[in-house]
């Protein structure tokens, strides 16, 4: 039990942040005058982690899981239908907005798609500078032009660059564009949504680089959401695996990929491909028959039963909750060992 | 086994206000019968184009195949003429796109885009045409074909327009249908399941594949051969396992060791390929990937480095290739 406390318990000041029972329904309306919520789309349901400092927490899921829709909750883009995130101790969903925009300096995002999350009016140079004025950082021109200048070299581009426009960059270009203006504002934390999907593979590993050497330097914490595993497993301390609106796992990094517990985890595992015919001809393959069933409309207990390879009638009657089974070990299956005999559970 | 197409010498370019840019610049390769071909690279080295080139689908102008035979079957496709090409295209060669939202019409019903090509190259009757494409659709695994056959693409999720678009490929029993980036826009498990069936479909009919991705993983299990392209030319190919096991091309090289991997144990860094692919405008000369190779001499400068052969089946082009060869 005292290994279960360090491991799992940690303490509260380690946290950077810690998301509780996190709910984002949006509502589906019928009616043209009167628009009339008719339905919800439970794109996050129930949702509970926490990142330590100075860590990565890697989310992955496939598309339409929700993932994105918890990343841009936890920086308020988002208002939550319910819940708390807990930000250096402050629950952000009780703030106005006016005094949510000095957190913000705290928090930043590097967004999936590089062609259109950049303005193209504006020069790369204003892109990046932009934070600098909103948040009244630099407080002359010459500050300004060295601060931006100083960004450009950050994120290896050229400093006479800063006068070009997106179009004029390759997409690993314009990725570096949206980490440089990310970090214009010194933040402690940032989200990155799919920063690397849109990329060539040969790109991809020069920007995971830069990700890492950049939390190194200036010791940041990520959110890492991505739906490519092995990225995922590169770059995360910890990993949490959501499907259909809920965490179904989380654990150590090496854990999760080394002994992976909800039938959901091992399946995307062993659908990876592998670039090597003799070993990927060698591992077991489970094929998860249907697809992800509609938001709007979730299986009844578990979300995942449908689908699952090792349904038992019971997973039919409610979700299970996310508990630890093994030290620092998530998982919500009830057919997991250990899960029925609940020891600590999260948040 | 019969060679089914032979791709000679094929260059494709478009002419454009900015300058001539060079897609596809001296492609060579064969297809046998019933194998499966990968075509692999990044983005705008060409690999897409070549397969359109075969289908004669390059929007002209500004494209244009200005050299090079596609010998089909024993017949040059690029010497035929527009009606005998539109007899081949989708009944002896058909193709499944990247994106199966765009390239399904969103206003006709499924059963209406399964039944047009039937009806068109087999010559087949309103009804008959109806009852083959409900089999057609139940082969490709879409449950419940006799109603799903009315619906409309928007109806259909990914994987299963993907599976409604493989069920069209299929239709004709054509000879070979190229792929080109299957499963780039489905997640991973449903890219299992689609790269499962369409591995399944091509063995049980003998349908020759050409898989076009950019993903090295997607193709390591499926295709016999594998070919990887850069800036419009074709820089190493062999069979599956040697270019996984021995590349010999640095390039080759660099895109296999910058991915990090699930069945490796975690490296600290990653070892990406610096720099960026050429502007296919101005190629520079020598070998186009030379600004980026570690392994480069002063030679790369000077000239295109030819596809030299290696082992049985294997070539790669470059000068330091047999310096590349494994310590072990």
């Amino acid at each position: 039990m005292t290994q279960l406390q360090q491991n799992g318990n940690g303490s509260q000041q380690d946290f950077l942040l810690e998301v509780q029972n996190l709910k984002m329904y949006f509502p589906v309306t019928a009616g043209i005058f009167f628009q009339r919520a008719v339905a919800d789309i439970k794109a996050v349901d129930d949702v509970s982690f926490f990142v330590k400092k100075g860590e990565t927490l890697g989310l992955v899921g496939e598309s339409g899981c929700g993932k994105t829709t918890t990343g841009r909750c936890v920086l308020q883009l988002y208002k939550p239908t319910a819940g708390k995130i807990m930000f250096h101790g402050v629950d952000l969903c009780t703030l106005n907005n006016r005094n949510m925009r000095p957190m913000r300096r705290q928090m930043q995002i590097i967004f999936q798609d590089p062609y259109s999350s950049l303005n193209p009016r504006m020069t790369a140079g204003s892109i990046i500078g932009e934070p600098l004025v909103v948040h009244g950082l630099a407080k002359s021109k010459a500050e300004y032009k060295e601060r931006v200048g100083e960004l450009l070299d950050i994120v290896g581009l050229n400093r006479y660059m800063a006068d070009r426009f997106p179009h004029e960059f390759s997409g690993g270009q314009r990725q570096r564009i949206g980490v440089a203006r990310a970090l214009a504002v010194n933040p402690e934390f940032m989200v990155c949504d799919e920063p690397v999907s849109a990329l060539d593979v040969s790109i991809q590993a020069q920007v995971i680089n830069l990700l890492e050497d950049l939390q190194e330097q200036f010791s940041l914490t990520y959110l890492f959401i991505a739906h490519d595993l092995s990225v995922v497993r590169h770059i995360s301390d910890r990993v949490a695996v959501m499907y259909l609106g809920h965490i179904v796992e989380i654990a150590d990094r090496n854990d999760i990929y080394a002994d992976p517990l909800h039938p959901y985890t091992k399946a995307l595992l062993s659908a990876v491909p592998i670039p090597d015919p003799i070993i990927d001809a060698q591992r077991e393959r489970i094929l998860l028959s249907g697809e992800v069933p509609s938001p709007l409309n979730p299986p009844a207990g578990c979300v995942f039963h449908p689908r699952c390879p090792s349904v038992s009638p019971e997973c039919m009657e409610e979700m299970p909750e996310v508990r630890e089974v093994k030290p620092g070990h998530w998982v919500s299956c009830i057919n997991v060992p250990g899960y029925g005999t609940p020891s600590y559970q999260l948040a | 086994m019969a060679t089914l197409l032979e791709v000679r010498d094929l260059k494709t370019y478009f002419f454009t206000f900015g300058g001539v840019v060079k897609a596809v610049d001296g492609v060579s390769y064969d297809l046998e019968e019933g194998e499966t071909l990968g075509l692999v690279g990044e983005s705008g080295c060409g690999k897409s184009v070549s397969a359109l080139s075969i289908m004669r689908l390059i929007p002209d102008p500004p494209g244009k195949i200005i050299e090079g035979e596609i010998i089909f079957n024993g017949e040059d496709l690029l010497k035929m003429s527009p009606a005998q090409m539109r007899r081949i295209r989708g009944h002896q060669i058909s193709m499944v796109f990247q994106e199966p939202m765009t390239s399904l019409n969103p206003v006709l019903s499924v059963e209406r885009q399964l039944t047009e090509t039937l009806q068109l190259h087999l010559g087949m009757s309103r009804s008959d045409a109806g009852r083959e494409a409900v089999r057609r659709l139940d082969q490709v695994g879409i449950p419940d074909p006799e109603r799903r056959v009315k619906q409309f693409p928007h109806q259909f999720s990914g994987g299963m327009r993907q599976r409604v678009m493989i069920a069209m490929a299929l239709s004709c029993n054509p000879r070979l249908i190229i792929a080109d980036e299957p499963t780039t826009a489905l997640d991973v498990t449903i890219q299992a399941q689609i790269l499962e069936l369409m591995k399944g479909l091509s063995r049980e009919y003998g349908v020759a594949l050409i898989v076009i991705t950019h993903n090295l993983g997607v193709v390591a299990r499926y295709a016999d051969r594998v070919n990887i392209m850069y800036a419009g030319k074709i820089i190493e190919r062999g069979n599956a396992q040697e270019i996984y096991r021995d590349p010999r091309h640095p390039y080759t090289l660099g895109l296999l060791n910058s991915v990090p991997r699930l069945d490796l144990p975690r490296t600290e860094k990653l070892d990406p390929i610096e720099g960026q692919p050429p502007d296919l405008v101005n190629i520079p000369l020598g070998c186009s990937f030379r600004e980026r190779c570690r392994y480069a001499i002063d030679q790369c400068a000077e000239d295109t480095p030819p596809l030299e052969h290696i082992a049985d089946g294997h070539s790669s082009a470059c000068y330091v290739s047999k310096q590349l060869a494994p310590a072990s």
